[in-house]
């Protein structure tokens, strides 16, 4: 449709008729992208050239949704791929052992592990209704022990009080006694934060898994961590031993494709992410959100199904024919309103789409909307037939006619017919002007971006 | 519980290394197994560029690396030690204008270095630090507890305070970080300490209303001085990746950021984003944290950092 007049014309009957299957070198051109934007997302290399060798493979052949670029499919094709990767999503917190339950979290400095600790309190408390007791091992960090009093105080949950001098194991020791003779369900340990390769404190935190042997050793880790995440990832899990890992910073605008690296890296579940800095913002894990984030391409998924579903092809491929040899009606805009709607509302519509997050005060300005598209399609449909294929016949008299009976202005009808002719005129000269460059002859369409661009363009440079 | 002092530049040269030998010892290992006197052909600078990424460099900088090595080298053969100088010197011609330590001007009474950054930065610990270093070159320092949203962030710089004799202004959780910032800058005034620290909250770049806090803070102490505060410092973790872009970006555009700092050096973390940072914001770095004890600052050195980020050792 027009996503192919806007951004690559010049292939449209070419692939239209051709094709049917994805080639190698569709899929090469792709990945291609797909690798930058994993990179750019902190996927760790190696991950990274795993996962394009599986998608390649998984790729080649397979059947090209109608109403899709090769490109687009790939992208549906790693989507995928990805949740599946970093599924399973319903990994709940293993409760499974007698109580009190102890629970551990281990990760580097700042990772989040203490307000992490506050929140999985609240959590157990109120989602699992468990009695839980938090018990700070923390005794390098000034004040940590504070702090996570103080959490426990904000949630209502009870904390171990700490003593003076008290080292991890002898506090982690006291922890479980203290929780088996008051009855509590589960024991939270927040340990000190860590580096992998410090090998005496790595033993330390050993020594208190051994002790209390805990049922869930939880990894704490940044969303934004950057490459340096699969060797953490793999330290803990090796010199420890992790049964899952929490994601904190969520809320964070990174793209975080560690997630990927140490879910490859572990072979553990991530469990839950943290996504905001109040204390019951703490959510199970979705493969999905994150699968859209680490490819920054928002859902084009999505938009892609939800494509492929309601747009009707041999209607869209008349049409771009006709608009090339200048010949795009108001019946034909009129077509295209209606394809739009059916695609869905078009704010989510546009929430669907990449990098449209930073634009939604423009999209506001520009007051597009569902409204807009309805008086749109009124205005032409208070129009004759021949006055859809000649608008030029459109006096003062038949505008204010036209405006009467769609319930709207002079002037919008003016804005409209604007609209069409800018448009008509665009097609004609992108008929003529063929492969080449269309993207930068394209003025900006005020008002009516949908229809400039159609069923969107993911953001795909064939090489 | 306390620290022991240990002798201060040795202490520092060591640490470094041991902190910064990690990152070099993977990127060595990478180079070693890559570069056994090979033609540096197309293969070859694919692979270096993927090795720079590995350390977190990003795309466009290893590109731009691998890209320059090319311009002198392709086709001839070469070794790992070749190789090594090369990128080296290439890095430390990033990193070399943005190097700059920390220097209080003893005509301003105080001196107000802000801290921001995002949450678990280091930001608290990276203050406790810098207090040290200064209150053992005989300065007097406040530091100004503005961080009052996360729980004990106040008990944390207090026991800073103590271990460095330093005088801590804070105020009950909750208190609205620019009154507080506002009052501890008067108090600083009055004794005419020579720095004043503050420290912030921890926030995510993305979050507007926080990142207005931070911007109303700043106007608020500006209230007393007009050119305060003197050097705004924003605290960025090693193990971060290429989201440093974006947290750097918006704390500068939003405040007025004059350096950085990068802790946590002392990890398996590469910190190679610092050499993409310094690439396209040319922001000063004022200092490294390698540690947890209070001597775990260093000043920046380029060359030092280039170095021991391939694995040279120094003569």
């Amino acid at each position: 449709m027009f996503d192919d007049l806007s951004s690559k014309f010049g292939d449209i009957f070419d692939r239209l008729r051709g094709r049917g299957a994805l080639s190698e070198k569709d899929v090469a051109a792709a990945l291609r992208e797909i690798r930058v934007a994993l990179l750019e997302a902190d996927v760790s290399l190696s991950v990274v050239k795993q996962f394009i060798d599986v998608v390649r493979e998984e790729a080649v052949g397979q059947a090209v949704l109608r109403s899709v670029t090769p490109g687009q499919m790939v992208v549906k094709i790693v989507h995928d791929q990805l949740v599946k990767m970093l599924g399973p999503e319903d990994a709940k917190i293993n409760l499974n052992a007698s109580p009190p339950v102890p629970i551990m979290l281990v990760g580097l400095q700042g990772a989040g592990k203490t307000t992490t600790a506050g929140k999985l309190a609240s959590h157990l408390r109120n989602k699992e209704n468990k009695r839980v007791l938090l018990a700070g091992l923390d005794v390098a960090r000034p004040a940590a022990q504070e702090q996570l009093l103080v959490l426990g105080e904000e949630v209502g949950v009870d904390s171990l009080q700490p003593v003076f001098g008290e080292q991890p194991v002898g506090i982690a020791k006291r922890a479980m006694e203290t929780a088996k003779r008051e009855g509590f369900d589960a024991v939270i340990l927040d340990t000190a934060g860590r580096l992998a390769i410090d090998h005496e404190l790595m033993m330390e935190v050993a020594l208190v898994r051994d002790t209390v042997e805990p049922a869930e050793t939880l990894l704490v880790a940044d969303a934004l961590s950057g490459q340096d995440a699969v060797t953490t990832a793999q330290a803990f899990n090796d010199k420890v031993g992790i049964t899952g890992i929490v994601l904190t910073r969520i809320d964070g605008d990174s793209r975080g494709g560690a997630a990927l690296s140490m879910r490859a890296a572990t072979g553990c579940p991530i469990k839950l992410m943290g996504v905001g800095e109040k204390l019951d913002a703490l959510e199970t894990f979705q493969a999905d959100r994150i699968a859209g984030r680490i490819l920054g391409m928002g859902d084009v998924v999505g938009l892609v199904e939800k494509a492929a579903e309601t747009i009707d092809r041999e209607e869209a491929e008349k049409t771009a024919r006709r608009a090339l040899k200048g010949q795009f009606t108001l019946e034909d805009l009129a077509e295209q309103l209606a394809q739009i709607k059916k695609m869905g509302d078009m704010q989510g519509l546009l929430s669907m789409l990449p990098g449209v997050g930073k634009m939604k005060k423009q999209i506001a300005d520009a007051n597009i909307g569902d409204k807009t598209i309805t008086h749109q399609e009124a205005i032409i449909m208070s129009m004759t037939p021949k006055e859809r294929r000649n608008p030029k016949i459109l006096n003062a008299k038949r505008r204010q006619r036209i405006a009467n009976g769609s319930g709207t202005s002079v002037q919008d009808v003016n804005r409209l017919l604007k609209q069409h002719k800018q448009m008509a005129q665009m097609m004609k000269k992108m008929g003529k002007m063929g492969k080449k460059g269309l993207m930068g002859a394209m003025p900006p369409m005020a008002g009516m971006p949908g229809i400039a661009g159609g069923m969107p363009p993911i953001k795909h440079q064939p090489q | 519980m306390s620290y022991p002092d240990k002798d201060a530049k040795a202490g520092w040269v060591s640490r470094l290394k041991s902190g910064l030998s990690r990152t070099s010892q993977n990127l060595n290992y990478n180079l070693d197994g890559l570069l056994n006197k090979r033609r540096l052909d197309e293969k070859l600078l694919e692979e270096l560029e993927d090795i720079l990424i590995a350390a977190d460099l990003g795309l466009s900088t290893a590109t731009k690396l691998t890209t320059k090595l090319a311009r002198t080298h392709l086709n001839g053969a070469i070794s790992t030690g070749e190789v090594k100088e090369a990128l080296a010197d290439a890095i430390a011609e990033i990193l070399g204008p943005v190097a700059k330590p920390f220097v209080p001007n003893p005509t301003l009474k105080p001196h107000v270095v802000l801290f921001c950054g995002v949450n678990g930065s280091g930001k608290t610990t990276t203050i406790g630090k810098l207090a040290h270093a200064l209150t053992r070159d005989g300065k007097t320092v406040v530091l100004a507890a503005g961080d009052t949203f996360r729980a004990a962030a106040a008990e944390q710089l207090q026991i800073w305070g103590e271990r460095t004799g330093s005088q801590v202004f804070a105020k009950d959780p909750g208190t609205d970080p620019a009154s507080l910032v506002f009052d501890a800058l008067t108090l600083a005034q009055k004794q005419s300490a020579d720095v004043l620290l503050i420290d912030t909250a921890g926030r995510l770049q993305n979050r507007g209303e926080l990142m207005a806090e931070l911007q109303k803070t700043i106007r608020v102490m500006q209230k007393i001085d007009e050119t305060a505060p003197h050097t705004c410092l924003q605290v960025l973790d090693a193990t971060v990746g290429q989201n440093a872009h974006s947290q750097v970006e918006i704390f500068s555009n939003l405040i007025n950021v004059d350096g950085l700092v990068l802790t946590k050096l002392d990890g398996s973390a590469k910190g190679g984003v610092l050499v993409a940072l310094a690439d396209k914001f040319s922001l000063p770095v004022y200092a490294i944290g390698v540690g947890e004890q209070s001597e775990d600052l260093q000043s920046f050195d380029a060359r030092e950092f280039a170095n021991s980020l391939l694995g040279i050792e120094a003569n």
